[in-house]
């Protein structure tokens, strides 16, 4: 197995292990503003995809992916199937030469982007764009601009899908089943948006870890907000 | 709450077998999945056209499944999408090579999973269009929607769209009657009781004994008011004015009319229905031109009707007329 591809694999592993211990809290979040299966969903996706992906012969990066999201895909169902998975498989396509800082953007950049499709939804909607949207941004930045090393890039992307979490608090919803509650989804954390820092939380702890390094700290610096205003963009509002 | 069934986890694996033995030379159920297509299909030469949803609904969707309708359906699970993968599924098995119609009903789970999959197939080489149906009068957003909810209209959809397929046009004609039904339909619906699934096994929402509720989703999801019951008169009255008014239709236009059960409505109702139905079209100075009664999209046990009226002219005439045989439609 290449290096690369035993790392996602390890990714993999690690993701299904924290969305299984997250799972009532997941949950948890879901019953307050939507359908309380957000949890049990997610954990079993990727369960499932774990075992896909420990299955494959020597895989590489995208071929692992694209198993990752076509599990997702057929197991989690709902709109998380093709947020979370389908995004996925599109945007593994990115890996096809491995993975360097040039391919990571590019794939963060085709996640991002189906999921906004998918869900047309933007920033300030209170949804996992929430979380997703200030993380590739300052991923991408740190790299392309800042000249940082990819472990710090993705410490500060973390950093950002942090704040993006709790940005969804005290915003209502525009987006999911949570938009029908109107201002009573106000106060509330999004569950996507919360499964989307473990995801990524769990991808900086493996690379840290197969890199030799500790968790690299970041300096909290405001997270890089996309251009569009919020209060302009996914803009269905009336009221 | 009683229901023939075995395990609610197994029910629509086993309604599926049990619709392919009922119609062993028309349905086939693709291995591992839950998609039924025609026996006979891919059709060379034709436009595919394909649905999903989730089970509950029956007849729709695999019992449109035919000559003169749809190449193949997706179930999902009781009121839930079918995933993105079987919908790839579904598109592949019916493409003969001429391109695939997808017809989605507006929900939220459907719209995702049914667009990941078009993009899938599209990466095959699949030429695929969709159009989304969004007939529900009765509300802007709802609780699984952007948007109007998709309900019984869908049925002309696939009739239509299906005669026009059949007739041997492209592609891109097949999609513009689809569009065309889309644009001249509405349907309003009302519960008398709600829905019992079978994973819950009892009512998904409370109605008083002297209550309906007006405006009802196919799922039990909410309508737009709960009032004390009425007569058969004055609820047709009122969903047959919601609709129209939506519609605004000119004097003497033609409509086909439908006046479908919700699973759990005798025909004696819905007969009662298309009655009052009639009388208050002909008073509003519309013809109809053809009058559908029956139970074709159903919301599992709940009580109830929901009324559809679709504006017609010689090309929707044509086809809504044109020959079709499916399980739960026949046209000769």
């Amino acid at each position: 197995m290449s290096d690369d591809g035993a790392a996602v694999v390890a990714a993999v592993e690690a993701v299904a292990e924290r969305i299984e211990a997250e799972r009532d809290h997941l949950t948890q979040l879901d019953s307050a503003i939507g359908d309380a299966d957000h949890g049990g969903n997610m954990a079993r996706g990727w369960a499932e995809a774990a075992d896909a992906a420990r299955d494959l012969d020597d895989p590489d990066p995208e071929t692992v992916a694209k198993t990752v999201g076509k599990t997702l895909m057929s197991e989690v169902g709902g709109a998380s199937g093709p947020l979370f998975g389908g995004s996925l498989v599109f945007a593994a396509g990115e890996l096809d030469g491995g993975i360097t800082p040039e391919t990571a953007v590019a794939f963060a950049e085709t996640y991002l982007e189906k999921v906004e499709d998918r869900g047309d939804a933007r920033v300030g909607d209170q949804t996992m764009v929430d979380a997703l949207t200030p993380a590739v941004h300052t991923f991408k930045k740190s790299i392309e601009v800042d000249n940082l090393p990819p472990i710090e890039a993705l410490a500060k992307a973390v950093d950002a899908a942090e704040r993006g979490v709790a940005f969804t608090v005290p915003i209502r919803a525009r987006k999911g089943r949570a938009s029908y509650l109107g201002w009573r989804s106000v106060g509330h954390q999004d569950p996507g948006a919360t499964s989307t820092l473990f995801i990524l939380e769990e991808l900086l702890a493996v690379a840290a870890e197969r890199l030799g390094v500790d968790v690299p700290e970041t300096d909290a610096a405001s997270p890089t907000i996309p251009d569009e205003d919020p209060d302009d963009a996914g803009g269905s509002e009336d009221d | 709450m009683k229901k023939l069934i075995n395990d609610p986890d197994d029910v629509v694996d086993e309604m599926l077998d049990g619709m392919t033995a009922a119609y062993p030379d028309r349905l086939r159920r693709l291995p591992d999945t839950q998609v039924l297509v025609r026996d006979d299909g891919p059709v060379e030469g034709k436009v595919a056209l394909v649905t999903g949803g989730g089970s509950g609904h029956e007849p729709t969707h695999a019992g449109y499944v035919g000559d003169g309708m749809l190449d193949g359906a997706a179930a999902g699970d009781v009121f839930s999408s079918p995933t993105a993968d079987e919908f790839e599924e579904l598109i592949g098995a019916c493409d003969a090579g001429d391109g695939v119609l997808a017809i989605i009903k507006n929900y939220e789970g459907d719209v995702m999973n049914f667009e990941t999959a078009i993009e899938l197939a599209e990466m095959e080489g699949i030429e695929v269009e969709s159009v989304v149906v969004n007939d529900d009068v009765a509300v802007e957003d709802s609780l699984y929607t952007s948007g109007r909810r998709g309900v019984c209209g869908t049925i002309l959809v696939h009739k239509a769209a299906g005669a026009k397929a059949a007739q041997g046009a492209d592609l891109s004609e097949v999609k513009r009657v689809a569009e065309k039904v889309i644009d001249n339909v509405g349907t309003m619906g009302t519960a008398l009781t709600s829905c019992v699934t079978p994973e819950k096994g009892e009512p998904t929402f409370d109605l008083g004994d002297d209550e309906i509720e007006l405006g009802i989703g196919i799922h039990g999801e909410p309508g737009t008011e709960r009032t004390d019951v009425m007569s058969a008169d004055e609820i047709t009255e009122h969903l047959t004015e919601a609709v129209l008014d939506d519609l605004d239709l000119d004097e003497g236009q033609e409509v086909l009319t439908i006046v479908n059960g919700m699973g759990a409505t005798p025909q004696m109702e819905l007969f009662v229905v298309n009655r009052r139905l009639q009388e208050l079209l002909g008073e509003r100075g519309l013809e109809t031109y053809d009058a559908w009664v029956g139970d074709y999209m159903t919301s599992l046990d709940m009580a109830g009707a929901s009324i559809t009226v679709c504006a017609v002219d010689d090309e929707l005439k044509e086809l809504f007329d044109a020959p079709a045989d499916t399980p739960a439609l026949t046209k000769k």
